[in-house]
């Protein structure tokens, strides 16, 4: 069912690559993490079109919308909790209000980042993201993804976040898979319960529905991989057939995924909804693993989840 | 470029200070003291210094301007207005409900508005990457931003200082509007700016000191800074008095952000018209 371990940035370093040869107006920035990031990747084929800003994330996206404004197609990386947090308001006010095209992605997001603890990681990006008019939010679902969603960013005209993790997971997707802002995909067909991912734990969506098979329940799997705008049909379409909703995501229940979700549905259908995901609570240092499982984010979570949200199907 | 003289864009500053009065009277809101202090920079920059065309607002030669202390949009406006991108008559919508001259400045909706501000401390950033897109596209454009002093309090201000300075952006100029007061009183009470000519130099600009109500300095300032030898950005202190031109407004901390009430409207209106050929 999985591929090979692979992780996102190494994917969207690659893609970044493409993207100098192809697209002369890409400008890529960074704040001092390119080696992290991945925009190494494009700073080693187009050093004249990378830019870096030092610790400096507030000035990088000031510079990103004036760039935007005078016609290029910029990607502003850094982590996760410093491209959202650090400056939101210059977000903001620089590139959602004008409607800049500026691409804000960032890698080393949830829990998963591991043993530099709760300062690093971003559980709360997609919801401070999510809350500015104009800004397209994007989670892809494995590394694959996260190329394709790149190139297809870059051809997009207007603001972008993008996050993505800092491990290697397992791929779910085919090399080569196509990216469609906006579009939600059925992994997986199922008549019981909707379980609704992003990111990486779209693959955790996969492994829960294979358990839940061998209990008899009949799990359809979406990965949600835009988060904003929502693909409301999708949800829709599937829950009248279900039932029923799981959402997960590494992120907090407040004003993620799991919150898109609740609002779709409680705006059009009916139905439980589960959400699985951080607890109004920070992280911690630790074991990539061991956190996902401290702070609630496996497959045994969804079923669990599963279970406690067809038990409430009217 | 322009051919006015000196004294005719003295006229223009004391013509573009009128409207300031007439559109923040009218809206019963806005900055007008700050405003004041930047009207001679603002007649020169847009009657003789800048490269513009008014009818084609997207030429893509045309030298940028970003005005970070976005709260002294009215001047701005006035100046767009009497440079022709829109009607002097549209003045008077200002702050007004579905107007295009909003309280602060708006990307897109006002032609000759090049960045959306008004939020504090962002506007050199964003002129540092107008300024480095027109050295990657080998363009000779040169992109003028003005700052408040206050907002030199902001510390992303020094981080596009270091920053400009490190990519060689001697295509970029900035504007320090030194009026010395901001919302709560006196500059160096709040958070101490001084010396401030030092911090820009140590930041590794070139330093320009004036006087920002004799236009002659202020035209002799522009062509220094944008004939810059060397590989350094410039700044230009200009050392301003806030509600310049109107003597009870004068060196006013209370007309930061309020307009005239209608007793002292008059009066104020009749010492610009005074003042106005």
């Amino acid at each position: 069912m999985t591929g090979k371990k692979l992780a996102q940035r190494n994917y969207y370093g690659k893609a970044l690559a493409e993207l100098a040869k192809e697209n002369p107006n890409v400008v890529v920035m960074d704040a001092d993490l390119a080696g992290s990031t991945k925009t190494s990747d494009f700073q080693k084929v187009c050093p004249e079109r990378f830019i870096e800003v030092g610790i400096a994330e507030q000035n990088m996206i000031g510079i990103a919308s004036g760039l935007a404004a005078s016609g290029k197609t910029v990607f502003a990386s850094t982590f996760g909790v410093f491209a959202t947090g650090r400056c939101w308001e210059q977000i903001r006010l620089g590139v959602a209000y004008p409607k800049l095209n500026v691409k804000i992605v960032a890698t080393h997001c949830g829990i998963s980042v591991g043993e530099d603890g709760a300062s690093h990681q971003a559980l709360e990006d997609i919801a401070v993201m999510r809350a500015l008019p104009n800004m397209t939010v994007i989670a892809p679902a494995d590394a694959y993804e996260a190329f394709a969603a790149t190139k297809a960013i870059a051809e997009f005209n207007g603001p972008v976040y993008m996050r993505m993790g800092r491990a290697e997971f397992p791929t779910i997707l085919e090399e080569g898979v196509k990216f469609e802002i906006g579009k939600a995909k059925v992994l997986r067909e199922g008549k019981d319960v909707t379980i609704v991912g992003c990111g990486q734990m779209v693959c955790s969506c996969l492994e829960a529905a294979e358990k839940l098979k061998e209990n008899g329940i009949d799990a359809e799997v979406i990965n949600m991989s835009t988060i904003k705008p929502l693909d409301s049909e999708a949800i829709i379409t599937s829950v009248r057939k279900t039932g029923c909703c799981v959402t997960a995501e590494e992120h907090s229940i407040i004003g993620g995924l799991g919150s898109a979700v609740a609002e779709c549905l409680s705006e059009n259908v009916c139905v439980p909804l589960e959400r699985v995901g951080t607890r109004d609570t920070f992280g911690e240092s630790g074991k990539p693993d061991d956190l996902m499982v401290k702070y609630g984010l496996t497959a045994d979570d969804i079923c669990a989840a599963v279970r406690k949200s067809i038990s409430r199907k009217g | 470029m322009s051919d006015y003289t000196v004294a005719e864009l003295e006229n223009i500053a004391n013509k573009l200070r009128l409207h300031v009065i007439e559109m923040t009277y009218a809206a019963n809101s806005g900055h007008p003291g700050g405003s004041m202090s930047a009207a001679d920079m603002m007649s020169a920059l847009y009657f003789s210094f800048l490269k513009h065309d008014p009818k084609n607002p997207q030429w893509e030669d045309r030298d940028r301007f970003v005005l970070s202390k976005g709260h002294v949009a009215p001047v701005l406006y006035a100046a767009l207005a009497e440079s022709g991108y829109f009607p002097v008559e549209d003045l008077i919508s200002l702050r007004k409900i579905g107007s295009k001259l909003q309280g602060h400045p708006v990307r897109g909706k006002v032609p000759g508005v090049e960045m959306s501000t008004g939020s504090l401390g962002q506007g050199l950033s964003m002129a540092c990457g107008i300024a480095m897109a027109g050295k990657m596209d080998g363009k000779n454009y040169k992109t003028v931003c003005m700052l408040g002093d206050g907002e030199m309090q902001e510390g992303q201000n020094w981080e596009a200082a270091m920053f400009a300075r490190q990519n060689g952006l001697n295509n970029l100029i900035a504007i320090v509007d030194r009026n010395r007061l901001q919302i709560t009183g006196d500059t160096e009470a709040a958070v101490g700016l001084e010396p401030l000519p030092e911090k820009w130099k140590a930041c590794g600009w070139n330093v320009i000191i004036i006087d920002g109500h004799n236009m002659r300095q202020i035209l002799e300032a522009l062509e220094r800074a944008s004939r810059s030898s060397n590989v350094r950005p410039s700044v230009i202190i200009m050392k301003t008095i806030k509600g310049k031109g109107v003597s009870f407004m004068e060196n006013n901390a209370g007309f930061h952000g309020r307009a005239c009430t209608a007793e002292e409207y008059p009066k104020a209106v009749a010492e610009l018209k005074e003042l106005i050929q």
